[in-house]
């Protein structure tokens, strides 16, 4: 669509905020946990693209879903995973980008019959 | 010899001469470098004269007017003062409302006053730049006012002092902070769609009846009469956006196309900006007026209904997603009160669980939402606090690129899954919370790539430090006092120490 503008070059002389280049080395990565709405949105943070997809799951999604009282009764076997939207089954001990997370990648996961509290989606 | 006397003008004589009669043709400049901005959005204007002025006021008579509003206005101030009228409200939760609105909304009085005094500068038309720049005086004065009406609750109450700071940073109030910078950063014909017609006309009952009346609800004496000394105003400012669509539509067939995207986007900005008033509405009134859910029925299924058939013979259209925004009406207020319940560490004002009183009539209100998908969720995170396990989301969540809400709004149809959106742009992901906030992106994406988003800018090191201490103090959100939960809080100390001190003396 062509730019309505009142400066003639206006699209050229603009500055993107969020390109990866400005999170120092890092990269946004969003988590989300499926049925469990009461983590109101996904949650967001600046990670290096070589860490491995473990500490995605036994560092930030203990440390940050944990006190959720459907966590220890997950089964990591079972789980879920999306990224991008495709369903895929993510190679733990390889990197986040060797795993297709790029740069504001969404990660998503399901725990089969585990649907948050009382079966609420919360 | 004594001069014969003038005859005196009638009113529509003086009006002629103080509005149009002032206004000339330019002869050693051309028009287009005097008035460079009112072309380049594409809107046709065929003859600036055909503008009907809507009301018919000039400066004398509006200096006269609001100086006899104002005196009236003071004089209740001094006397809320005086009289101590913060015992007299409801209860110290409401004052919260209070915050929300002082830092979400006075500042876009301000940022009002500077647009329309640009317009008032700017417009080639003579009728709507005398319009103009009488309602840059009004937010002016709407602004002032409203600092002036809340001051009182700063001697008592946390969350206040520092709103102007906290405007320009917090990241909740990047969402209203950025609704504006939006509309200012456009053209004027589009400004005038956006908050003359969309906000001041279609959804200014949604914003400013819920405030006043929940005020009258309340016992807030003074912000009652603030809301009295400004529905002149507003009654003038909705005739001013009207009238600009009706001009627009009236000038040229090519302007219909480009008004109806226009409305079309700020009527979804709109609703979700006005996603924080539900929320005030239902969760943090003591006393509520009515539901969410019911305001939106009178104020714009109703009332924004009629408009549109009456507009339809200009060819314009009910806004796009105007169906989703009536199903989000069942949702919105819940889910933006988990929001803040949620991050009430980085909230300038209180968060709470509501009663279990309140979620009766919760429940009354909703009775197709809130026992099944919110009660659970209130349940949990009260058994929660109960064990002394209080739920905080201790991450960061991730922002919708166009409203800057996190993205917490589930799938039209299926309030079990958060709606994700996205899309690409200059080899680029941007994520949306809804198609309404995705389209928008997509219309102006060279524009909402710029948007500074809280979180982001958090990660990027831009906002005071990595850790939520540094980014508060960078916020001047007064760690302890100014957030967290309402029980506990400085707050509700000296509340509870009020109510104590006024049975010794009852008793």
């Amino acid at each position: 669509m062509a730019v309505v503008a009142l400066k003639p070059g206006y699209a050229d002389a603009v500055d993107f905020r969020d390109r990866k280049e400005n999170f120092h080395g890092n990269q946004v990565v969003y988590l989300h946990w499926e049925e469990h709405l009461s983590f109101c949105s996904a949650i967001a943070f600046p990670l290096p693209p070589e860490m491995p997809f473990a500490a995605l799951k036994d560092e930030l999604i203990a440390k940050f879903y944990g006190m959720h009282p459907d966590y220890k009764s997950v089964n990591w076997g079972e789980v879920e995973w999306k990224i991008d939207g495709e369903s895929v089954i993510p190679d733990m001990s390889k990197s986040l980008a060797e795993n297709g997370v790029g740069h504001k990648s969404l990660v998503c996961f399901r725990t089969p019959g585990l649907n948050g509290y009382r079966g609420s989606c919360s | 010899m004594t001069p014969p006397r003038k005859k005196k003008m009638n009113l529509k004589q003086r009006y002629a001469l103080m509005t149009r009669g002032l206004d000339w043709e330019t002869s050693y400049q051309k028009m287009d470098d005097v008035f460079p901005y009112d072309t380049f959005e594409g809107i046709k204007i065929t003859d600036w004269s055909k503008w009907e002025d809507p009301f018919r006021l000039t400066m004398d008579a509006y200096w006269k007017y609001q100086g006899e509003k104002e005196r009236k206005l003071y004089a209740v101030l001094d006397s809320f003062a005086q009289n101590n009228g913060q015992l007299g409200i409801s209860d110290a939760r409401y004052v919260n409302a209070i915050k929300l609105f002082l830092t979400g909304v006075t500042p876009l009085e301000y940022q009002a006053h500077r647009h329309f005094a640009h317009l008032g500068r700017h417009i080639r038309g003579v009728g709507p730049r005398v319009a103009a720049q009488m309602q840059s005086l009004d937010e002016l004065r709407h602004a002032q006012t409203q600092i002036h009406t809340i001051s009182h609750y700063n001697k008592y109450f946390d969350g206040f002092a520092e709103f102007p700071h906290m405007h320009d940073r917090v990241w909740y109030l990047s969402v209203p902070k950025s609704f504006f910078d939006d509309a200012c950063s456009a053209g004027p014909f589009e400004f005038f769609t956006a908050i003359s017609f969309a906000f001041e006309y279609v959804l200014t009952n949604l914003l400013f009846v819920p405030f006043m009346s929940g005020a009258a609800y309340n016992g807030d004496l003074a912000t009652v009469t603030f809301g009295f000394s400004a529905q002149s105003d507003e009654a003038r400012h909705m005739t001013l956006g009207i009238e600009v669509i009706k001009f627009m539509l009236e000038q040229h067939p090519d302007n219909l196309p480009i008004v109806q995207k226009w409305v079309d986007k700020w009527f979804w900005r709109g609703h979700k900006l006005l996603g924080l008033v539900a929320m005030m509405m239902d969760y943090m009134l003591p006393k509520r007026i009515m539901s969410w859910k019911e305001a939106w029925e009178i104020y714009f299924t109703e009332a924004g209904g009629a408009l549109f058939e009456d507009l339809s013979r200009y060819g314009l259209r009910v806004p796009k997603f105007a169906d989703i925004a009536t199903e989000e009406a069942e949702h919105i207020s819940h889910q933006n009160w988990s929001i803040f319940y949620q991050y009430t560490q980085a909230a300038g004002f209180h968060t709470w669980l509501p009663t279990d009183e309140e979620m009766a009539w919760l429940s009354e209100k909703y009775p197709n939402t809130f026992d099944k998908y919110y009660r659970p969720r209130f349940e949990m995170w009260r058994e929660m606090e109960a064990k002394g396990e209080r739920f905080y989301n201790n991450a960061l969540p991730q922002l919708c690129q166009t409203c800057q809400i996190p993205m917490g709004y589930t799938e039209p149809g299926d309030p079990t899954k958060i709606g994700f959106r996205s899309t690409e742009f200059q080899g680029e992901r941007y994520h949306f919370c809804s198609d309404g906030c995705k389209d928008i992106f997509e219309n102006e994406p060279e524009k909402f790539a710029q948007a500074w988003l809280p979180v982001h800018q958090i990660f990027q090191g831009n906002c005071g430090g990595a850790d939520l201490s540094d980014v508060l103090k960078w916020y001047h959100m007064d760690n302890g006092n100014d957030n967290m939960d309402y029980t506990g809080s400085p707050d509700q100390k000296q509340w509870d120490a009020w109510q104590a001190a006024r049975k010794r003396v009852a008793s």
